[in-house]
């Protein structure tokens, strides 16, 4: 049971008496809520003391007369409102003074209720009230959260960029002090390392980008029938050089042509993904096999690898951002590791899903399942 | 034992910055010994008492350098240890992680920034072997 602060504003000990009654044993529950609430009833008879008390304790809901003796309503309002608690003011009003209400809920009061009321009346108002404070804060508790997700996403990334940083400057560093004597050849592995950590750089500020247009969702998709077989021979194709090096043979199978409604470049994005993946963790003389099914009401994409595979701990965060295999057998290999969740993330976007298999030092088989519209 | 040369172990899985800090650490007159995880220096661990170690916290997982950490201190409890991190000091990030629940248990003797440089390494390695 939670418990909310309620300060009842009113100079008729009449009034107080009987708010206290109706609300004193209420209690207000909804499914979305975790828990029930009830109210602990405060009471002020002037502005004056209203303002008081707001200054020394903590209250969730204002129950506010207009009609003071000292300072009125919307001037105690006035003063709620400029020093932004985080609390509902309710105004209690005549019927006679809606243009009053009008004004009040205006100035920043959740509502009002016209006096007198039943007790009917002042629950429903208080439940209402209730609630608006609950996904109010709820609202602010997630936004907070999804702040610190953001910032543990900058932070890794950070270190990210900062380790070839550290490795291409400490190079520098080294040879700048000509710690391997004046032949510039001898720094050859030093010159081949920089340049490659540079890369890795480069691929990783490429990813970003991809990442970056997912989670905006600014970027303009173009939506066109596609070929998916297409994309995917570009796929193959880009990665050609880097297989030829390591002697991977890497095969389509297609039943015809596979039409799509998409992004061309999304899906680009997708099979880059998969396929550089099966190459880099392929042996050498190793192969991969895509194919394209399309049975119609989805389109499935497997993409099987003859490589290092992985165990069923690895397999469990591959799809998380910059989560990176890191073993023997992966030491040499570079990545962002932001590739599988990129992926992950465009295939979600429409609508599909992403299944994986792997068995260590056989392989590993990625399927993408695309549903038609 | 004075005239010998020390031995620092460092384990960091950047093979790059481990190459480097290798050249470095020798070319202070230390005797070096590297490993590139947290399972590879738990092994050198088990048969070699360095004089000092130095540790990456990222490796296999975030939190590989604590771990090793607590590990080594409970095998060498006088084995003074340098936690180097690319992760963001400034940030807190690092420390974030962990509440102080665990900090207990965190028994580095010193957080370095990776990127330090020759002499500043030197002057606290000195100071942590007391030499």
């Amino acid at each position: 049971m939670a418990t909310l602060h309620v300060l009842i504003v009113d100079d008729e000990p009449g009034i107080r008496s009987g708010i206290r009654r109706i609300l004193g044993n209420y209690s207000v529950g909804y499914a979305f809520m975790d828990e029930d609430f009830d109210f602990n009833l405060i009471d002020a008879g002037t502005g004056e003391e209203a303002i008081d008390i707001l200054n020394q304790q903590k209250v969730d809901v204002v129950l506010l007369d207009n009609k003071l003796p000292g300072m009125d309503g919307i001037e105690v309002l006035e003063y709620i409102n400029k020093q932004s608690y985080d609390l509902a003011v309710m105004m209690i009003t005549s019927y006679a003074s809606l243009d009053l209400a009008i004004k009040a809920t205006r100035n920043g009061a959740f509502n009002f209720m016209p006096k007198p009321f039943t007790p009917q009346e002042l629950r429903a108002s208080i439940e209402n009230v209730a609630k608006h404070l609950y996904l109010k804060r709820m609202t602010r508790k997630m936004q907070a959260e999804g702040k610190q997700i953001r910032f543990q996403f900058l932070s890794v990334l950070s270190h990210e960029l900062k380790s070839p940083i550290n490795a291409v400057e400490g190079y520098l560093k080294m040879m700048q002090e000509k710690q391997l004597g004046e032949k510039i050849e001898d720094y050859d592995k030093m010159i081949d390392r920089s340049l490659a950590r540079l890369k890795g750089m480069r691929n990783l500020i490429m990813d970003l980008l991809d990442l970056t247009k997912i989670e905006s969702g600014k970027k303009e998709r173009k939506l066109r029938e596609i070929e998916l077989g297409a994309i995917a021979r570009t796929a193959m194709d880009t990665m050609e050089p880097y297989s030829i090096q390591k002697n991977v043979k890497i095969s389509l199978k297609t039943n015809g042509n596979t039409y799509l409604l998409a992004d061309a470049d999304e899906m680009e994005i997708v099979f880059n993904n998969l396929i550089s993946n099966a190459v880099k963790y392929n042996r050498d003389n190793g192969k991969v096999d895509v194919s394209i099914d399309d049975q119609q009401q989805q389109i499935v994409v497997s993409v099987a690898d003859t490589g290092i595979g992985m165990s069923e701990e690895d397999l469990e965060k591959i799809f998380q951002d910059f989560v990176r295999i890191k073993n023997s057998k992966t030491k040499e290999i570079t990545g962002s590791g932001l590739g599988l969740s990129i992926t992950k993330k465009m295939v979600e976007q429409y609508n599909g899903s992403i299944q994986v298999n792997s068995t260590p030092d056989v392989g590993t088989t990625f399927i993408v399942s695309l549903p038609r519209n | 034992m004075s005239n010998e040369k020390k031995l620092i172990l460092i384990v960091d899985d950047d093979a790059d910055y481990l190459f480097q800090m290798e050249a470095m650490v020798k070319n202070l007159g230390f005797r070096v010994k590297t490993a590139e995880s947290q399972a590879e220096a738990e092994k050198v661990l088990e048969t070699t008492r360095p004089d000092l170690a130095i540790f990456d916290l990222m490796m296999e997982n975030e939190d590989s350098g604590f771990i090793l950490s607590y590990k080594a201190k409970r095998k060498y409890p006088e084995m003074p240890i340098i936690m180097a991190s690319a992760a963001t000091a400034e940030t807190g990030y690092s420390f974030d992680l962990y509440n102080d629940n665990n900090k207990g248990w965190i028994k580095a003797d010193l957080y370095l920034e990776k990127g330090i440089r020759s002499d500043q390494l030197h002057r606290e390695i000195n100071k942590l072997l007391k030499l």
